[in-house]
């Protein structure tokens, strides 16, 4: 009270001269710096990560021929005679990315014009939170599930050719597309979501079913948040780890038959990890080298996913 | 996000094209139903996979859910190990992780919301970079946390360096949800906190804030729960040591729960396929609490303006 009692007598004193504060508040000043050392910080954590990158990578690539390690096709950093081509691991993520997608993304789409145009709000307020538990559920516990039982179920029910594989690509990446499901779902809800009523009102003026609003009207306007949606879930499955190490095998394998065991990029710097390379060794740098081609590869895809998540907010909101 | 309000908005005109688009029901074609079994169908399959998961872990890990799975060390025979250290491990690095997250993740959306200038270009760097940093794959958090916090920094594998590494995975997280909730405080109770004389930080400290604690606490809890489940950066941390005896303080090596599942999992024997079933419903469990906390904190305390 005496605070604001003494400010009101400054302004008094200040007159009609002026409606600044009569003196600087020093506290004020010092709070707002320390607000701003913590935003700060998250400026810091991406210097950070980039500098924890950038040294051991230097030094890997001062060992291993840049050329090598983006064409080489074997992969074997922890051999006696290492081979260094990243390749196998690419691929090997490449598969399991896309094998997620092709589960997430007809799930999350269905699941998200189901909750943005037919579901009531109250159906959305339960089903909503419900889908959200899939992406809290911890990814090792899914590696578990992969491992365990899709797995063995695939075994049991596959009908053409060989069956997959103890380890497999194919069980981790139907696994993690489930886990990816609310990402593609909660996104494209929001933007589907965000197309303004009257275009709608439009399309059912015409004589238009709701199906027909839901696929020519809404998912067209709707389509860079959408788009915005499944470059994100690319980047979740691609920078996933505990699934694929429990449930894809630790083989790097350069081939397209998610049947096989395979490893990611991912796994690899999890196993890699496991086997507590010593400081320095080339088997510790290969960690960075691979880290920065995944940070790179994700940094793009976030920064895709942004921009397009902000051109459909500017259209209709 | 602003979903809520657009569907608030929008919704009367939909129920109201709805009704119009009942008018031609009579032409509803066999597309239109099957589209729809389609939708309710891809919800299914995610709500199938959803309980089958449950069942699984429930069902494997039945024998051993009983305390001597929280009462028992680790241990090479399976018809003794228990995860006593790793559950509290967990406790001790989520516990850490609230400790150091809670205040710089406030602080920062404080900064962001109520002071920073949105025309600065550093305002929009931080602002950007945030939700980028909220993209990054764990993995490359423990990279930085093996690089920077275990090597350079010299901390070693500890409970403290597992806690700082944590802490800068689910800052974005946070700093995201809190900055909801502070943007969700209407504009008139800062606009009376100031025309009665207070001082910006006044009017945030003693108006903003409280009027939005049960967004961040529910942020906060969110964010903590990823924290208690992630494995992956923490596997680069050395959590995976066979550890015998609870964390003792911040330097003491640790594992975690989800590491603990892990290492039982890629074990070949059935007996640990069991433990790492139960294991898994512990976490599930604590999990669950913690979502139903949030839940709880949301309902009960957030002022609707």
């Amino acid at each position: 009270m005496t605070r604001a009692e003494s400010t009101a007598a400054g302004g008094v004193a200040a007159g009609s001269v002026s409606l600044r504060r009569p003196r600087p508040r020093y506290g004020e000043a010092v709070i707002r710096g320390a607000l701003f050392a913590a935003a700060l910080l998250s400026v810091a954590t991406t210097v950070g990560i980039v500098v924890a990158l950038i040294v051991p990578t230097v030094e890997f690539f001062a060992e291993v021929s840049v050329l090598d390690f983006l064409t080489g096709t074997e992969w074997a950093p922890l051999f006696a005679r290492p081979k260094f081509g990243v390749l196998p691991l690419l691929v090997g993520t490449l598969v399991v990315t896309v094998v997620a997608l092709i589960v997430a993304i007809p799930l999350g789409l269905g699941a998200a014009t189901f909750l943005s145009e037919y579901a009531t709000d109250r159906v959305r307020r339960v089903l909503k939170p419900v889908l959200e538990v899939l992406a809290g559920i911890p990814t090792v516990v899914y590696g578990f599930f992969a491992l365990t039982f899709v797995t063995p179920l695939l075994q049991d029910i596959w009908l053409f050719g060989d069956p997959p594989e103890g380890f497999n690509a194919l069980s981790a990446g139907i696994v993690m597309g489930i886990m990816i499901v609310p990402t593609v779902a909660s996104l494209s809800e929001d933007a589907m979501s965000a197309v303004p009523a009257d275009l709608k009102a439009g399309g059912y003026a015409l004589g238009s079913s709701k199906r027909q609003v839901a696929t020519r009207v809404t998912f067209p306007a709707a389509l860079s948040g959408i788009v915005a949606a499944i470059v994100l879930a690319i980047s979740r499955a691609v920078g996933e780890t505990m699934i694929v190490l429990v449930a894809a095998g630790g083989t790097p394998n350069l081939s397209a038959d998610p049947r096989e065991a395979m490893q990611t990029m991912t796994a690899f710097i999890g196993a890699a990890g496991i086997g507590d390379q010593p400081v320095g060794s080339i088997g510790y740098k290969t960690i960075f080298a691979v880290g920065s081609l995944l940070f790179v590869i994700t940094l793009v895809m976030n920064a895709v996913s942004i921009r397009l998540v902000r051109k459909f907010r500017e259209v209709y909101e | 996000m602003s979903t809520t309000q657009t569907t608030g908005v929008e919704d009367p005109a939909v129920a109201e094209a709805t009704s119009h688009a009942d008018l031609t029901a009579g032409q509803r074609s066999i597309k239109d139903v099957l589209f729809y079994v389609g939708m309710l169908a891809s919800l299914g399959i995610a709500f199938t996979a959803l309980v089958a998961l449950i069942a699984l872990m429930l069902v494997q890990g039945w024998p051993r859910l009983n305390l001597d799975l929280i009462t028992h060390f680790p241990s090479s025979i399976p018809a003794r190990a228990g995860a006593e250290s790793a559950v509290l491990g967990s406790i001790w690095v989520v516990g850490f992780t609230a400790l150091f997250t809670i205040p710089l993740g406030v602080a920062a959306a404080v900064y962001l919301e109520e002071f920073a200038d949105k025309q600065r270009w550093y305002n929009r760097l931080i602002e950007l970079n945030i939700q980028n940093l909220a993209a990054v794959p764990s993995i490359v958090y423990g990279i930085l946390g093996l690089g920077l916090i275990v090597q350079a920094a010299g901390l070693g594998q500890v409970v403290l360096a597992a806690s700082l590494t944590l802490t800068l995975l689910v800052l974005p997280t946070v700093i995201i949800a809190a900055r909801e909730a502070i943007r969700a405080v209407p504009d008139s109770i800062r606009a009376g906190s100031l025309a009665l004389g207070a001082t910006q930080w006044q009017t945030v400290w003693r108006q903003v804030l409280p009027a939005s604690v049960p967004g961040i606490a529910t942020g906060v809890i969110l964010a903590l729960s990823r924290a208690i489940g992630e494995a992956a950066p923490l596997v680069l941390l050395g959590g995976l040591t066979f550890i015998q005896f609870n964390p003792s303080g911040l330097d003491s090596p640790f594992t975690v729960l989800p590491i603990q599942i892990f290492n039982w999992v890629s074990r070949p024997q059935d007996e640990f396929e069991v433990l790492a079933a139960a294991a898994g419903v512990v976490l599930l469990v604590i999990l669950l609490a913690m979502n139903s906390i949030a839940i709880l904190v949301r309902n009960r305390f957030q002022r609707r303006w």
